[in-house]
């Protein structure tokens, strides 16, 4: 059995998978891939199912090594560059390690999370059906917290299949979709325009909790205290200070801040690639277009391993390999993040 | 009565959940429609629902818009929610011990001091409370309790703790609370209880459930030691009454 070791790895970093579902009704936490796009096409490029566990690497620099054999891998995700000893390897591409290399990866330029797929997936022991890490809950497998330098995956070994690069579709650049709701009545037509019409940054206080959004003041009609109700990944939260929050992967099951929109299941992966303090703009879509979004995502999902054996894949060789690399106008997005949000019930 | 409350509202929450609403305030009547409109999904499962989460005066409800959309299923789960309550069933009930004050419970005095009384009349009128389950929420297993004697309402603490311990009893505003890790909590912290709600490789993994009822009693910060030990090592602190 051949080991993918984890020679370095910056914090925000941990094993993430679909997520665990089936116990929010006890207050357990879903968790799991913040891109599940991404996540998706990682493990696509190495014949995983598209939800298997990986590791999700925050906006710093992370190493991999091969021990006691091969061991084939594929990054999406966040743009950063990767090499091994010093020849680039292509993101969206998968990529055989020989006992002993090792893949590094650079900080995320322009993003916030890439992620590495291994072929056979990571292993461990699920509870409620995931791997997925919950820190907070010590819930997650192998390790139930963040990576560190030193951990390892056992894994079945290369199985010597070629290795791909895949082109996905380019995610909508426009601004990020959200229907209002659930407690869109809790303001005001101005404000509800404000929210809508404002220039929104991610602040540097944000983690896989939530996202802080800078912007003008959203003022409530009736104060900032609802009855605690449930809540879901794009739940965007309105508290005292008036500064969204916009609630990802490990949120609470419930809230009692009143909701003022929802982003759409299209778009939560691409709110979450939103580095701190990049600036973007909320649109308000009606829910016969967020479930034809919602459909169309989780067709594309579907459909990712046909892609790899049509011909939107593309066989790597050195052009490849430099076309993958140009990563237009990233920035680098390491410097701006805190990844701390306090919370109460 | 349940029965003069107003028909349930469908908030959509995303384009993969809806809020089924009956309530905006903590309303008994409200939350026993909640559980009952669970119950009846979890009787007679409607095609494309993944989970439900039962709230104070909501149910929020996940579903998977690839398999129905929103209108097909709001029409549905109006249906099933005006659907008259279904007789009370007997419900499950819980004592669960408590070592109040001290390094336990460190709030116990001042909230003696703020409501001008003495600690054992504190412990005494959270000792005398019949609780209920409303929701379970937050952090694995932390279950919030309706029916906190009236006397105990105070508002939260100004300056919310970021770390409370794990088995933390504690109350703010209307509500009492059971939280099994150890989390950030702006609420006056009692005492602690050496029971998991949520205890990863037990048989169950989550003890207390939505509609449960809940008794406290007090025991000695010895016992607390001795218990918490045993509850570590996966046995079920608890007492359920058969009454």
């Amino acid at each position: 059995m051949s080991r993918l070791v984890v020679a370095s790895i910056g914090p925000a970093s941990s094993v993430q998978d679909g997520g665990r579902h089936g116990a929010q009704r006890y207050g357990l936490t879903v968790s799991g891939a913040m891109d599940r796009l991404s996540l998706a096409a990682a493990n696509a490029l190495v014949g995983n199912e598209p939800f298997a566990a990986a590791v999700e690497i925050g906006p710093f620099g992370a190493a991999f090594t091969a021990r006691d054999g091969a061991v084939r891998v594929a990054i999406s995700g966040a743009p950063r560059n990767a090499d091994i000893a010093g020849n680039p390897v292509a993101m969206g591409a998968s990529v055989t390690l020989k006992d002993g290399e090792t893949l590094t990866l650079g900080f995320a330029r322009g993003g916030a999370f890439t992620y590495l797929a291994i072929e056979g997936a990571i292993k461990g022991e699920p509870v409620f059906g995931s791997l997925a890490v919950n820190a907070r809950a010590g819930l997650g497998s192998p390790y139930p917290r963040p990576l560190q330098a030193g951990d390892e995956f056992n894994v079945d070994g290369a199985s010597g299949a070629p290795d791909l690069r895949i082109e996905l579709p380019k995610p909508a650049s426009g601004p990020i979709r959200v229907v209002l709701g659930p407690q869109d009545d809790e303001f005001d037509d101005a404000n509800k325009a404000l929210f809508l019409s404002s220039e929104w940054k991610v602040s540097a206080t944000s983690d896989r909790m939530g996202y802080r959004l800078d912007g003008p003041p959203i003022k409530h009609l009736y104060g900032h205290n609802i009855v605690s109700d449930g809540t879901v990944n794009g739940s965007i939260q309105v508290p005292g200070n008036g500064s969204p929050i916009a609630l990802m992967m490990d949120r609470g099951t419930s809230g009692g801040y009143p909701k003022i929109a929802t982003v759409i299941t299209a778009d939560v992966g691409r709110l979450a690639q939103t580095s701190a303090g990049t600036a973007f703009r909320f649109k308000q879509v009606s829910m016969t277009e967020a479930q034809d979004e919602a459909r169309k995502f989780a067709q594309l999902i579907r459909s990712l391993s046909d892609r790899l054996r049509s011909s939107d894949a593309v066989a790597l060789n050195i052009e490849a390999l430099s076309d993958a690399n140009v990563a237009g106008q990233a920035v680098n997005a390491v410097d701006a993040w805190t990844w701390q949000v306090a919370a109460e019930p | 009565m349940a029965a003069t409350l107003p028909p349930p509202r469908l908030l959509p929450s995303g384009d993969s959940a809806v809020t089924v609403e009956f309530s905006r305030t903590i309303d008994e009547d409200a939350n026993q429609r909640v559980l009952a409109l669970d119950k009846a999904l979890a009787a007679s499962p409607i095609d494309g629902i993944t989970e439900t989460v039962p709230t104070y005066r909501s149910l929020l409800v996940h579903y998977d818009p690839g398999k129905i959309g929103f209108d097909a299923l709001g029409d549905k789960l109006l249906a099933l929610a005006s659907r008259p309550l279904p007789p009370a069933t007997k419900a499950r009930r819980w004592r669960i011990p408590v070592a109040y004050g001290g390094e336990h419970g460190i709030d116990l005095e001042d909230v003696a001091k703020a409501l001008s009384t003495t600690p054992d009349d504190i412990v005494a009128r959270h000792v005398g409370g019949d609780y209920k389950v409303a929701m379970i929420g937050f952090t694995p297993g932390w279950s919030y309790l309706s029916g906190l004697d009236k006397s105990l309402h105070m508002s939260r603490r100004q300056n919310p703790r970021l770390l409370t311990p794990a088995g933390t009893i504690s109350i703010g505003g209307i509500q009492a609370g059971i939280q099994c890790l150890a989390a950030p909590s702006g609420w006056h912290l009692l005492g602690r209880t050496p029971v998991r709600t949520y205890q990863l490789h037990r048989n169950p993994t989550f003890l207390t459930e939505p509609g449960d009822r809940v008794t406290f009693f007090a025991i000695d910060h010895k016992t607390f030691a001795e218990q918490d030990r045993a509850a570590e090592a996966g046995e079920i602190i608890a007492e359920q009454v058969h009454a």
